[in-house]
C-alpha cells in the first residue's frame, strides 16, 4: 500500500502538454504516491503490489492542472450562494485543482483564524485545493493594515481587498512594502471609486442608449498606473486583477518594460464578450469591471498572447438567482466562471487561432503557480500529482442547472462551447470524472 | 393580444418609422373625443389596466388615466408608496401577482432603466413604458412628434434641438430615436457634463452654445433641469445654467425665424426656460399635454389589437 492510499494512475496515450518543460508529445503519465512518477512512453508499468488504474487518454490533452488565482467561494457568510465545498467541486469540474479564495466573505478573511477556517473547510470538502487570500485591510475598510504575517503563517498566499479598491495611496504603499517581508503578491482591484460610483456597465454608446450609468475605462486605468508607480517606489509585487481595458494593457506593458514588479490577470469573459451582451438588460452580463468594447477584447487577447497579461483567472462570483432577477442597476455584480473557463478560453482564444494551446496551459496553470508560489503547474517528475485531462474539441451546450457550483449566473447559458474537462486529479486522486 | 405594434411599447428605439407613423395617424381621430361634451367611447370596455407608478408623477399618470377612462377601460392606479413595493416586494413578484389577476395591460413608471422590459418579458399582459429610469419615455416622445407634426405638417427635414440634461433624460432618448426615424435632424445642446460621452454616436449634432442651436433649429425641446444635478456637482449653479443655457426671449429674438418651443414639464421657470418664453406665442407646451391624451389613447387602442383603419369607426358608437 502506498502513502496516500490511492491507487497508482496511468494516463495512457494522451497529448502531454507541459509548458513548464516545453513538453508537447504523445505519451503516458504515471502518478504514484501523490506525485508525478514518470512521463513519456512508459510501456509496461511495474505495479510493485500497488493497485493501478489505467485511463485511456487517446485524443485528449494531459496537462498540469489549472490554477485559479481569483475566485469567490462566499463561505463564510453566504453559504446559500456557494460554499467552499460546492466551489471546490465546481473547480474540479472545470479542471482546476487549486483556487485562491478572495477574502470578501462575511466576516472578512482578515486574520489568521479566518484563514484557518477556510483551510479546514477545504480539507473537509476533499475536492480542489483552496488557498486563502487574506485582506489587505481589516474588514476591507481601507483603513488599518491586516496582519499579513499571521495570515501567511496560517496559509494565506496573497493579500487583496478585492471587491473594493484600496482608496488610500498611502495604505497601498504600506501594503506593498509590508508584503515584501512575506514574499506575497498584493492582488489589486483597480477602481477609482468616484469615477465608478453608481456605474452599472461600461461607459459608451451602449450605456448611453440603455440609459445606464457608465463606468469609464479610466476608472480602472488610473488605479492600475497609480499602483504600478507604488510598486516601483516600494519594490513590492503588484498583481493587477481582472484587467478589462486596452488602456490597462498599454500601461502594464509600460510598467513591465521598466522592470516594475507587476503581473496581471484577465478573466475569460473579458476575453470573449463585449458590452453588447448587456443589451436587453441581461443581469448575467453585469460584473465589475464591466464588459467593454471589441477593441478592448482584442487588446486583451493580444496581451495574453504576448505575455503582457500573465494569467487568466475566473473571478468566479456566484449569486443567488433572486438577486440577479431584478432591475439591472440594482442587480449585484459578478458571474460564475469555474466550469466554463476552459471552454471559453479554448473557444475564443485557441480555436479562433489567436493563442496556441500550450500557451493557454501556461496562462491557466504554470504562470499562476509561479506568480503565487503554489505547488503544481508542472508535470516534472516528483511534482505533485495534480493533472487535468481534457478534450479540446468536444462541443457542448452550457446548461447552468447542471453545474456543481450553486451559482447559475452565467452569460454563456445556452451557448455552444468547445472544450470539455474529462478528468481532474488532485494529489494522485481522481476528484472529477466526466460521466459520459 | 398582439396588434400592429407587437405586445408592448417599451421605447421608440426599436420601432420602425411606419409603426411610429401609425401611432401618430391613429391619434388623430382620438383627439376629437377629448373635445366632446361626453368624453367617452366604448372601445376598451371590459379591459382592465393597471397604472403602476414606482415614481411620483402627476402629469403622465393623469394623462394615462384619462386616456384609459375615455376608452372605457377599467383602471387601477397604484403608487409605489403605500403598496406592497414599499414592504420590499420585488418587481418580479409584483409582476406575477398582476399576471395572476388577469390584467390586460400594465402602464409602468419606474426609476430603473429597463424596468418596463423586465416586466414585459415576465408577463403576458401588454406593457406600456411610462418612463423607465434614464432610458425611454416613448409616449412623451410620440406626443412631442404629434405636436411638431401638427404645427409643421411634416417631420421630415425638420431641425429639432433638444436642450439641457440629455444624460439623465428618458425624454431626450425617445425624442432622438423618434425624430430620426421620422426623417428629422436632431441636435442637442447643454453642458458637456450633462451629455452622454458617446452622444455623437447616436447620430445627433452637438451644439456647444445655445445661440448656435437657436440659429440652426426649427424647434427647441427644452428639458427640465433637476435640482439634484446641481447638488451632484454636474453644474456649478442654477443661476449660471440659466445665464449660459437658459432659453430666454432675448436669445430667441436673435433667431433667423420663429422657433417652436416644447417642454415635457414640469418646468423650472427661470432655470432652463424663462417665463416669457414658456407663456409666449411660440410655446406649444399645453398643446403637448392635450396631445398626450390622444397619443396614449392610440397606443392603448393599437396594443389592444385595434385595427388602425377602424380607429375612426371605433370611437363612434356610444358616447354621443
Amino acid at each position: 500500500m502506498n502513502r496516500t492510499g490511492a491507487p497508482m494512475i496511468l494516463l495512457r496515450g494522451g497529448r502531454i502538454l507541459d509548458p513548464s518543460q516545453q513538453l508537447d508529445e504523445t505519451g503516458d503519465v504515471l502518478l504514484s504516491e501523490g506525485v508525478v512518477e514518470a512521463v513519456g512512453r512508459l510501456g509496461e508499468v511495474r505495479r510493485d503490489g500497488n493497485e493501478l488504474e489505467t485511463i485511456d487518454c487517446a485524443g485528449r490533452v494531459v496537462s498540469p492542472v489549472f490554477i485559479d488565482v481569483h475566485c469567490h467561494l462566499r463561505e463564510p457568510g453566504r453559504e446559500e450562494v456557494e460554499t467552499i465545498a460546492s466551489g471546490a467541486r465546481a473547480a474540479a469540474a472545470g479542471g482546476f485543482t487549486a483556487v485562491c479564495a478572495m477574502p470578501n466573505t462575511d466576516p472578512v478573511t482578515d486574520n489568521q483564524a479566518a484563514v484557518g477556517f477556510i483551510l479546514s473547510q477545504a480539507r473537509r470538502a476533499a475536492a480542489a485545493r483552496v488557498y486563502p487570500i487574506g485582506a489587505i485591510s481589516i474588514g476591507e475598510k481601507g483603513e488599518t493594515l491586516a496582519e499579513f504575517g499571521e495570515m501567511v503563517g496560517a496559509g494565506a498566499v496573497a493579500v487583496s481587498d478585492d471587491g473594493k479598491p484600496v482608496v488610500s495611496a498611502q495604505l497601498m504603499r504600506t501594503a506593498l512594502e509590508y508584503a515584501r517581508t512575506f514574499g506575497i503578491p498584493v492582488a489589486d482591484h483597480c477602481e477609482e471609486p468616484t469615477l465608478a460610483a453608481g456605474g452599472a456597465m461600461n461607459e459608451g454608446i451602449t450605456s448611453a442608449r440603455l440609459g445606464l450609468r457608465g463606468i469609464p475605462a479610466e476608472a480602472e486605468e488610473i488605479m492600475a498606473i497609480r499602483d504600478m508607480l507604488l510598486a516601483r517606489l516600494t519594490g513590492g509585487h503588484i498583481h493587477l486583477c481582472h484587467m478589462s481595458t486596452r488602456g490597462s494593457v498599454e500601461l502594464i506593458r509600460w510598467g513591465k518594460e521598466r522592470g516594475i514588479n507587476v503581473t496581471a490577470e484577465v478573466c475569460p469573459h473579458h476575453l470573449s464578450l463585449t458590452e453588447e451582451a448587456v443589451e436587453g438588460y441581461d443581469t448575467n452580463a453585469k460584473m465589475n469591471p464591466p464588459l467593454r468594447t471589441a477593441a478592448d477584447v482584442e487588446a486583451l487577447q493580444a496581451a495574453v498572447k504576448d505575455g503582457t497579461i500573465d494569467v487568466i483567472a475566473t473571478d468566479h462570483a456566484p449569486h443567488h438567482y433572486d438577486e440577479k432577477e431584478r432591475e439591472f442597476a440594482d442587480a449585484p455584480n459578478g458571474i460564475i466562471g469555474l466550469e466554463t473557463a476552459l471552454a471559453v478560453n479554448l473557444t475564443w482564444l485557441v480555436h479562433s487561432g489567436i493563442v496556441a494551446l500550450p500557451l493557454l496551459v501556461e496562462r491557466m496553470s504554470c504562470a499562476p503557480a509561479r506568480l503565487f508560489k503554489l505547488p503544481g503547474g508542472t508535470l516534472r517528475k516528483g511534482a505533485i500529482a495534480d493533472v487535468t485531462v481534457f478534450d479540446p474539441d468536444a462541443v457542448w451546450t452550457v446548461d447552468a442547472t447542471k453545474f456543481a457550483s450553486k451559482g447559475r449566473n452565467t452569460p454563456y447559458a445556452g451557448r455552444e462551447l468547445r472544450g470539455l474537462v474529462a478528468l481532474t486529479v488532485v494529489d494522485g486522486r481522481v476528484i472529477h470524472r466526466r460521466s459520459s | 393580444m398582439t396588434g400592429s405594434l407587437g405586445k408592448d411599447l417599451l421605447g421608440l428605439e426599436h420601432l420602425s418609422g411606419d409603426q411610429i407613423r401609425l401611432i401618430l395617424d391613429t391619434a388623430e381621430p382620438f383627439k376629437e373625443i377629448s373635445e366632446r361634451a361626453i368624453k367617452k367611447v366604448p372601445t376598451l370596455r371590459g379591459s382592465t389596466i393597471v397604472n403602476l407608478f414606482f415614481e411620483a408623477s402627476t402629469r403622465t399618470r393623469v394623462s394615462f388615466e384619462f386616456a384609459e377612462k375615455r376608452l372605457s377601460a377599467d383602471t387601477v392606479s397604484v403608487a409605489a408608496s403605500g403598496s406592497s413595493v414599499s414592504k420590499g416586494e420585488t418587481l418580479v413578484d409584483t409582476a406575477r401577482n398582476l399576471e395572476a389577476m388577469r390584467i390586460d395591460m400594465v402602464v409602468i413608471r419606474h426609476g430603473a432603466s429597463g424596468a418596463a422590459q423586465f416586466l414585459a418579458e415576465r408577463i403576458g399582459s401588454n406593457v406600456i413604458n411610462a418612463g423607465d429610469g434614464t432610458h425611454e419615455h416613448p409616449t412623451q416622445g410620440l406626443l412631442d412628434l404629434l405636436t411638431l407634426r401638427d404645427r409643421f405638417k411634416r417631420l421630415e427635414g425638420l431641425k429639432i434641438c433638444i436642450c439641457g440634461d440629455v444624460l439623465h433624460s428618458r425624454v431626450a432618448r425617445s425624442n432622438i430615436w423618434g425624430l430620426k426615424k421620422m426623417g428629422a435632424e436632431v441636435g442637442v445642446c447643454g453642458p458637456r457634463s450633462l451629455l452622454p460621452n458617446a452622444i455623437e454616436e447616436m447620430g445627433v449634432t452637438v451644439f456647444k452654445r445655445v445661440e448656435d442651436a437657436i440659429q440652426w433649429a426649427d424647434a427647441l425641446n427644452v428639458l427640465r433641469l433637476q435640482l439634484e444635478r446641481m447638488q451632484a456637482g454636474y453644474i456649478p449653479s442654477l443661476r449660471e445654467y440659466n445665464r449660459v443655457f437658459g432659453i430666454s426671449r432675448e436669445r430667441l429674438e436673435r433667431a433667423p425665424k420663429d422657433l417652436l418651443i416644447l417642454h415635457p414639464g414640469p418646468m423650472n421657470r427661470g432655470v432652463e426656460i424663462d417665463s416669457d418664453v414658456a407663456d409666449g406665442p411660440h410655446s406649444v407646451i399645453l398643446n403637448q399635454v392635450t396631445n398626450g391624451v390622444a397619443v396614449r389613447m392610440a397606443v392603448l387602442y393599437l396594443l389592444a389589437g385595434g385595427k388602425p383603419e377602424l380607429a375612426e369607426a371605433a370611437k363612434g358608437g356610444g358616447g354621443r
